[in-house]
């Protein structure tokens, strides 16, 4: 749906305003309801036994005890699912697992029980025997030849010889010649980067509530980004047809990418069913970090030429992400967003996907770009440094614009790397002076946002309200954004108008709530389906007004006769429209169906200054200045908001947040004390800069803005920290030893 | 196993309840009482999102037992709003977009209440060091702080 065109920029009334959010009085007064927060008559508690093996067959699982116990309505293990479709092995494998335990946490059987305390003793009595396996949790450990193997035969032919079955595929982007760029070269950095696994730190748990009828009919509840993908998922695992089972999304506490599969929802459902109550089970938060999907640890290798007026002649990177116990890490994004942002003429890129003894990877922000970026802008950054060169104008010099031919293919249209690149050129951070031991740092992000399908069905009422009904979680005050988006282009005010987000019976596929994609996909199929309405309620006036039904326009929240007929009537406003549709034909709707194309990349420039304590490493954020561009900021404050809170994820990432394996493969900081996700005291104000390149494929010129912010924080806290401490930092999280042991390191040498 | 009975008052009404020994008071709230505006999302009292006041004092409700509420003067969440007009600080969050998905928000809101009794005039750094225990995942905190300094303002402004 191409850019509404004209020869003056439109003017909007309500998008680009900051009105308050419909959900806001419900989450602030404890009234919303997210995925715990729900009962039903009769329900029984659902919870999970997990392995506390790294890596272990399953020999035999008797669950004789636990079903004999007073107050158990259900147990289950694997073998009560049977045999499921191919598409979703994978996932009812990480569910429930099969003949073996693949990490630390993965579940192995569950009961639905009277109460928590049943539950919890039921799950005591559960035996379980297990032939304990080596097990591998680094990624290049993982690679190697004699590396114990989780999954046999299930390499893909693209991997070359000499590796381990852990590698189960290799990726390769780019063109050129690498060799001659090199050549070119007045100088060449050759690093190897290393980033630890993260996990998206949602505070809100999974949680469900699963109600099946011996008849086969189900509703379920659940925190999740995509009810839809529930709904299909698990009916393919349960063998249901997808429209007996009625996915309702709750209210989300975060997801961030996590909550883009399904985790409990099948074994729920599958507990109900034989035990014909209603089941509800809620993760714990040892649970959400055992057993849901972290990030990929990531090892990279880069090398880039540069010539000493900072022209980059050839990149290349070799990126290794483990994504867990089963393949589908997303090393094929890093290996594509890696020189996304560069305008290179020599360029390669090649990915593998590695499984280890840990959980499943999951989808984040962004997923797999941001260690890519990471590892491509310290190689730049030290480039730039080393020929003394401006970091800015080295990117400015090589940036990605409009005609560019991507790294991964694609030619970019219109993009908004360059214009973000200039506002942090011009803006006042960039020449504040720096104390000591302190340094900045800058990196550039890219992501390519996505669209998908996508249903809006938009009703006016008998009164001349509207409501929307869509059908993507909101998961930040997306609500708001199609409300506006729906009053702007129907010329009514945004009170009223109401958008909910409909369950799975009510409306077509649609695509999770991921790719930075609802603003972009939904905002654009709302737009559509309110200019259907329209169309319906010109047609209705033309009827009233006995002229033709192309004779009339839609201006301001009113049908008026257009062209010869001019003036000849009273414009019939909405509410007057909507007020005898019962006898002009009936009630008026608008719905749009689509797989929506057109989703304009992404760029941003993250700027960031750093503070190093000599003495101890402890690095401390002193300033951050966010430069994106929104395509159109439909609502600026959660614009905002998505730029702020992706940066601090990064500088979790960054400085924080990390999985730690002991030697036995198991988790060591399964909770929010030891997995230290930034709070409030250690950061300063976030500030942003909003740029708006209109976005060629949206008829607002909306982009994504949600998962660009989280891809140059790494780097560009790398950035400032080695310009703080005078020491190259190459490994994630640059926790405070890290740093000292550098700084020593450094002085040592 | 025989239920303990708990007299206390929460959000000033008073209140009776069974629980088991090891019932924290958030469960007690959520399972037994139905308010389920405090969030588990530790239960290790790590993020702050089951906050709640107890005589008074700030505490995570997934660390106190339920039976402890004997003869207490509890106040959560779902106290703040007085009717349909909502505390200050609940308007100001809803106006400066301090929330984005809200599941850190009671608590949140519950803290920052707190500090701005004890402390009408907090600095940011003031504000950021009382919120450090209260873990948000979606702002990057930057609004949250905003908001609780101007509407600590505010309520200068108007006394």
């Amino acid at each position: 749906m191409a850019l509404d065109s004209s020869d003056k920029p439109r003017t909007f009334k309500v998008v680009g305003t900051r009105p308050l959010r419909p959900d806001g009085i419900d989450k602030v007064t404890g009234r919303a309801r997210f995925g715990a927060d729900i009962v039903a008559p009769g329900m029984l508690v659902g919870r999970v036994l997990r392995s506390p093996h790294a890596h272990a067959r399953i020999v035999k699982i008797d669950t004789s005890k636990a079903r004999a116990l007073s107050g158990v309505k259900a147990v289950v293990t694997r073998a009560d699912f049977g045999a499921v479709p191919d598409s979703v092995a994978d996932v009812i494998d990480n569910c429930m697992a099969g003949d073996k335990a693949l990490y630390d946490g993965h579940a192995v059987a569950a009961v639905a029980a009277s109460s928590a305390a049943v539950a919890r003793k039921a799950l005591r009595l559960i035996e379980v025997e297990y032939e304990v396996l080596a097990h591998v949790s680094d990624v290049d450990a993982a690679m190697k030849p004699d590396a114990p193997v989780l999954h046999r035969g299930r390499q893909e032919e693209s991997v070359p010889e000499g590796y381990s079955q852990n590698v189960m595929s290799r990726v390769e982007f780019g063109h050129g010649d690498i060799d001659k760029g090199l050549a070119e070269a007045d100088r060449v950095v050759e690093r190897t980067y290393r980033t630890g696994a993260t996990h998206q730190g949602y505070i809100e748990p999974h949680a469900c509530l699963a109600t099946m009828g011996p008849d086969g009919q189900a509703d379920l509840w659940c925190c999740t980004q995509g009810h839809y993908m529930v709904r299909n998922t698990c009916a393919a695992i349960l063998g249901m047809e997808q429209g007996q089972l009625r996915v309702t999304a709750s209210e989300i506490g975060g997801g961030f990418g996590g909550k883009t599969t399904v985790f409990l929802e099948p074994v729920a459902l599958l507990l109900s069913k034989l035990s014909g109550r209603p089941v509800k089970m809620v993760m714990s938060r040892s649970e959400v970090l055992r057993a849901t999907g972290p990030t990929s640890s990531s090892s990279i290798d880069v090398k880039i030429g540069m010539t000493k007026d900072g022209r980059i002649t050839a990149g290349f990177a070799q990126l290794r992400y483990q994504g867990g116990a089963y393949p589908g890490s997303p090393v094929d994004m890093g290996s594509m967003s890696a020189f996304a942002p560069y305008d290179l003429e020599n360029v390669k890129t090649v990915g593998f996907d590695v499984v280890t003894n840990r959980p499943k990877a999951a989808a984040y922000r962004a997923p797999g770009a941001p260690m890519a970026a990471f590892a491509v802008e310290s190689a730049v950054d030290e480039l730039a440094k080393g020929f003394g060169l401006d970091p800015l104008e080295v990117r400015l010099k090589n940036a990605a614009r409009e005609g560019t031919v991507a790294s991964y293919g694609p030619t970019f249209p219109a993009i908004g790397l360059e214009a973000t690149l200039e506002a942090a050129r011009a803006h006042p951070h960039w020449t504040a002076p720096l104390g000591e031991n302190q340094g900045r740092g800058v990196a550039c992000g890219f992501w390519f946002n996505f669209g998908g399908d996508t249903c809006v069905t938009l009703n006016v009422t008998p009164d001349g309200t509207v409501t929307v009904s869509e059908g993507n979680p909101d998961i930040g005050g997306s609500r708001a954004s199609m409300t506006m988006m729906a009053a702007e282009e129907l010329g009514i005010p945004y009170t009223q108008v109401r958008t909910i987000i409909a369950d799975t019976g009510s409306l077509g596929q649609n695509e999770v709530t991921d790719g930075s994609r609802v603003t972009f996909a939904v905002g654009l199929a709302t737009i559509e389906a309110a200019r259907n309405a329209k169309r319906e309620m010109c047609k209705r006036a033309a009827m009233v007004w006995g002229i033709d039904e192309e004779a009339v326009e839609w201006v301001d929240g009113a049908a008026r006769p257009a062209g010869p007929n001019a003036g000849k009537h009273d414009p019939m406003t909405l509410k007057e429209i909507a007020a005898i549709a019962s006898n002009t034909g009936g009630p008026i709707a608008g719905h749009y169906e689509v797989n929506a194309e057109g989703a304009g990349v992404s760029f941003g420039t993250h700027m960031v200054d750093v503070e190093v304590d000599p003495d101890t490493g402890a690095p401390k954020i002193l300033r951050y200045t966010v430069f994106q561009d929104a395509g159109k900021a439909v609502h600026p404050a959660y614009v905002e908001g998505q730029f702020q809170g992706g940066a601090v994820q990064g500088i979790g990432w960054a400085l924080n947040e990390e999985y730690i394996y002991g030697e036995d493969g198991v988790l060591q900081n399964a909770g929010f004390l030891d997995y230290r996700i930034p709070v409030a005291s250690d950061l300063p104000m976030i500030d942003t800069v909003i740029l708006e390149i209109a976005n060629p494929g949206h008829p607002y010129g909306v982009r994504g803005v949600g998962e660009t912010p989280i891809v140059p924080p790494l780097a560009a806290i790398a950035n400032a920290v080695s310009a703080a401490a005078g020491v190259r930092m190459t490994d994630l999280p640059m926790s405070p030893p890290r740093i000292l042991a550098a700084i020593q390191g450094q002085k040592g040498g | 196993m025989s239920q303990i009975h708990v007299t206390t008052s929460i959000n000033g009404d008073a209140t009776e309840f069974l629980c088991e020994a090891e019932d924290t008071l958030l469960d007690v709230l959520r399972d037994r009482l139905g308010m389920t505006g405090s969030k588990e999302g530790c239960g290790t009292g790590d993020c702050g999102a089951c906050s709640v006041t107890v005589d008074g004092r700030l505490v995570c409700s997934c660390l106190m037992l339920g039976a402890e509420a004997e003869g207490r003067e509890v106040t959560t969440i779902e106290g703040m709003a007085t009717g349909d007009q909502l505390h200050p600080l609940q308007q100001k969050f809803i106006e400066m977009a301090a929330l984005q998905c809200g599941i850190c928000t009671p608590g949140i809101l519950v803290a920052a209440k707190s500090l701005l009794e004890k402390n009408p005039d907090p600095t940011e750094e003031e504000v950021r060091y009382w919120l450090a225990g209260n873990l948000c995942r979606c702002t990057g905190y930057d609004k949250i702080i905003r908001a609780v300094m101007e509407t600590a303002a505010d309520l200068r402004r108007a006394s």
